[in-house]
C-alpha cells in the first residue's frame, strides 16, 4: 500500500515536471468548453443542467485519455527505466495500481478544473446539483475505465504511438458497443446472449444512466469491474514480458 | 550470498544463457566478462529479478528469485546496463523516491541520501534535471540508486562505461571499498578493471561459462605468461637468438608495445623461475647487444580472445 502511494506520487509529479500535464489540461478545458457551448447549444437549450457538458465526455475521452495512458508503460520500456522499477522491491500489482492511480488522479484534476461550468449553471438557474455530482462521478469512473484499458495496452509495446492507436480503438469499441454499428456485426453470427453481453458493455449506455442522476449500483459495478479486469490483465502482461 | 544453479534463459530458439552455475560469497568481487551478446546482461537481469529464468535457480541470501522476488530485491542493489533513470526528475527527487521505496523515512531518508550523494559525488548537480546531466553524472546517479540501501549484494552492469579515467578510478575505489562486506558482481569490457577490482573473474561465451578463476589464474592461461621477452635492434636479433639457444624455447614474435613493433624474442621456459637469471648471465658472458629484457606477465585480453574466439594467442613471425 505504501509502495503504491510512493509510485503514484512519483508518477503524478512527473506529469507536472513536463509540459504534458499543462497542455493536456488546457486542451481538455478548451474542448469541453467548445463542445458544450457550440455543439451542445448550452444557452439555446434554456435549461439549467450540464447535459450539454457531460454528453460529450465519452467522445473527448476517446481522444484524450489514450494520450495520457500511452506513456504509462511504453515510455518506461523505451527508456529502460522499467528495468529499474521492476527490480525495486515492489510487486508488479503495486506498480500497476500506483501508475493507474496517478493517471486517474490526473484525470480527476483535469475534471475538477471544469468547475466554472458548474458555477455558471448555478448562476444562471437552479440546476439539480445531485444530478451534476452523479454525472461528475460517472464521468470520472468512465475515465478510469478508459485509463485501465490504455494502461494495459501501453504495457504491451514500447511504442507510444501504437499504444495510443490500439487503446483508442479498444476504447472506441467499448464506447460504441451499445450502438447498432457494432451490434449489427455481432447479430450476424453471434447468439443472442453474446449480443446482449456486448451491448451491456457499452460505456455510453452506462454513462447515460448515471447522467440521468440515478447512480445505479450496477453501473458502478460495471465500471469498477472493468477497471479491475483491465488492471489485472495489465499485471499479467507486465509479468509475461518478464518471462518472454 | 549469490548462488546460481543451472540458470538458463531462452528467447524463442535463441539460447542466451546456458546452464550457468556459480556462487559468489561475501567479500568477493566477481568480474563478469564476455563478448557482446554472450549472456552477461541476461544473467544479471535474471539475478536482479527483471527476467524470469527459463529453468534453473538463482538464490540470493537464501531466497529464490522466482518464488520470493520482493525479498530478493530488498537485498540487491542493481545498476542496469546504461544506467536508466527518470530523466525528468532531479537526482535529489529521484534518490528520494528510491529511498522511500527502499523503506527509508524522515531523518533516516535524509541521512542515507546525503551519504550516498557524498559517496558518488553528486552534490553539485542535485537539483538539475537528470536529462541535462553529462553521461558521467547520469551513471553516478544510477550507481547511487544501487548502493543507497547498503545492500548485501551488488549487481553492476558496466558501471564504468562512459566515465572518464578519473571517474573510472573513483568508481573502482568505491567498489573496492564496499567489497569487504558485500557480494559484488561487475560486468565489464575493460579487462584492466578486472585486475584492478576483482578477486575472481568468470568469462562467458555463447551463454556458457568458459573460464572461472582469480585474475592471476586467468593470466596464467596465457601461454606467454612468465615468458621472457628479449628485445634487440633488428641487426643484432639473429646473433642474440643464436647466442641464447638452449635456454627455453625461443620464438620470434611481433613486439606489441607502441612504437616498438619490431620482432622480439620470446623465450618460454615453462614457468621456470631460474630462466631469467640464466638469460642475463648468458647476455653478460657473451656481451650481447640487447636493449631490454623483461618478464611477460601475460595479458587478460589475450586470454580473453583466446578463450572466446579460439584464436592462437601469439603468432610467430617468419623473420
Amino acid at each position: 500500500m505504501r509502495n503504491i502511494l510512493i509510485i503514484t506520487r512519483r508518477e503524478l509529479k512527473s506529469y507536472f515536471a513536463t509540459p504534458v500535464a499543462y497542455v493536456f489540461i488546457v486542451i481538455f478545458l478548451a474542448m469541453t468548453g467548445a463542445f458544450t457551448f457550440y455543439i451542445g447549444n448550452f444557452f439555446d437549450r434554456g435549461r439549467a443542467d450540464l447535459d450539454a457538458f457531460f454528453q460529450f465526455h465519452p467522445w473527448l475521452y476517446l481522444l484524450l485519455i489514450p494520450s495520457i495512458s500511452m506513456r504509462l508503460w511504453a515510455e518506461e520500456r523505451k527508456t529502460g527505466t522499467i528495468e529499474l522499477l521492476m527490480t525495486l522491491p515492489v510487486t508488479t500489482a503495486a506498480a500497476v495500481i500506483g501508475k493507474f492511480l496517478a493517471a486517474w488522479g490526473f484525470a480527476a484534476i483535469a475534471l475538477a478544473l471544469t468547475f466554472p461550468m458548474w458555477i455558471t449553471v448555478n448562476v444562471l438557474g437552479n440546476p439539480d446539483n445531485g444530478v451534476i455530482v452523479a454525472s461528475y462521478i460517472g464521468s470520472w469512473l468512465m475515465a478510469g475505465a478508459f485509463l485501465a484499458i490504455g494502461s494495459c495496452v501501453s504495457a504491451m509495446t514500447k511504442n507510444q504511438v501504437i499504444a495510443f492507436i490500439i487503446a483508442a480503438t479498444v476504447c472506441f469499441l467499448f464506447t460504441m458497443s451499445g450502438l447498432d454499428l457494432v451490434l449489427n456485426f455481432f447479430r450476424l453470427w453471434a447468439p443472442g446472449l453474446l449480443v446482449e453481453t456486448v451491448a451491456s458493455m457499452s460505456f455510453l449506455t452506462h454513462f447515460r444512466a448515471v447522467m440521468n442522476g440515478v447512480i445505479d449500483i450496477r453501473d458502478l459495478i460495471f465500471f469498477a469491474s472493468l477497471i479491475t479486469f483491465w488492471l489485472f490483465a495489465n499485471v499479467i502482461v507486465v509479468d509475461l514480458k518478464k518471462s518472454a | 550470498m549469490i548462488a546460481l544453479t543451472d540458470l538458463t534463459k531462452r528467447f524463442g530458439v535463441l539460447l542466451a544463457v546456458d546452464n550457468v552455475t556459480f556462487s559468489v560469497g561475501k567479500g568477493q568481487v566477481l568480474g563478469f566478462l564476455g563478448p557482446n551478446g554472450a549472456g552477461k546482461s541476461t544473467t544479471m537481469k535474471m539475478i536482479a529479478g527483471f527476467l524470469e529464468p527459463s529453468s534453473g535457480h538463482a538464490r540470493i541470501a537464501g531466497f529464490d528469485i522466482t518464488t520470493s522476488p520482493v525479498e530478493v530485491k530488498k537485498r540487491i542493489g542493481y545498476l542496469p546496463e546504461g544506467a536508466p533513470t527518470y530523466g525528468d526528475m532531479t537526482p535529489a527527487s529521484f534518490l528520494d523516491f528510491i529511498a522511500e521505496i527502499r523503506g527509508f523515512d524522515g531523518a533516516a531518508k535524509t541521512t542515507r541520501v546525503g551519504e550516498v550523494v557524498e559517496k558518488v559525488r553528486l552534490k553539485e548537480v542535485l537539483n538539475q534535471s537528470i536529462d541535462t546531466l553529462s553521461k558521467g553524472y547520469k551513471r553516478r546517479v544510477g550507481l547511487a540508486q544501487a548502493i543507497l540501501h547498503d545492500p548485501d549484494v551488488l549487481i553492476l552492469d558496466e558501471p564504468t562505461d562512459g566515465l572518464d579515467p578519473n571517474q573510472k578510478h573513483h568508481v573502482r575505489a568505491l567498489i573496492r571499498e564496499m567489497a569487504a562486506d558485500k557480494a559484488i558482481i561487475v560486468s565489464t569490457h575493460i579487462l584492466e578493471e578486472v585486475e584492478a577490482v576483482c578477486s575472481r573473474a568468470i568469462i562467458i561465451a555463447q551463454g556458457r561459462i568458459v573460464a572461472d578463476g582469480s585474475p592471476e589464474q586467468l593470466l596464467a592461461r596465457d601461454p606467454s605468461h612468465n615468458a621472457i621477452i628479449v628485445r634487440a635492434a633488428r641487426e643484432h636479433l639473429s646473433g642474440v637468438e643464436t647466442a641464447l639457444e638452449g635456454i627455453g624455447t625461443i620464438s620470434r614474435i611481433n613486439g606489441n608495445r607502441p612504437g616498438q613493433e619490431d620482432p622480439v624474442l620470446l623465450i618460454a621456459g615453462n614457468n621456470d623461475a631460474s630462466i631469467i637469471a640464466r638469460i642475463s648471465d648468458r647476455i653478460r658472458e657473451k656481451d650481447l647487444n640487447v636493449e631490454e629484457v623483461y618478464i611477460e606477465k601475460g595479458a587478460l585480453d589475450r586470454v580473453f580472445r583466446q578463450i572466446t574466439m579460439d584464436e592462437s594467442p601469439l603468432e610467430a613471425t617468419d623473420a
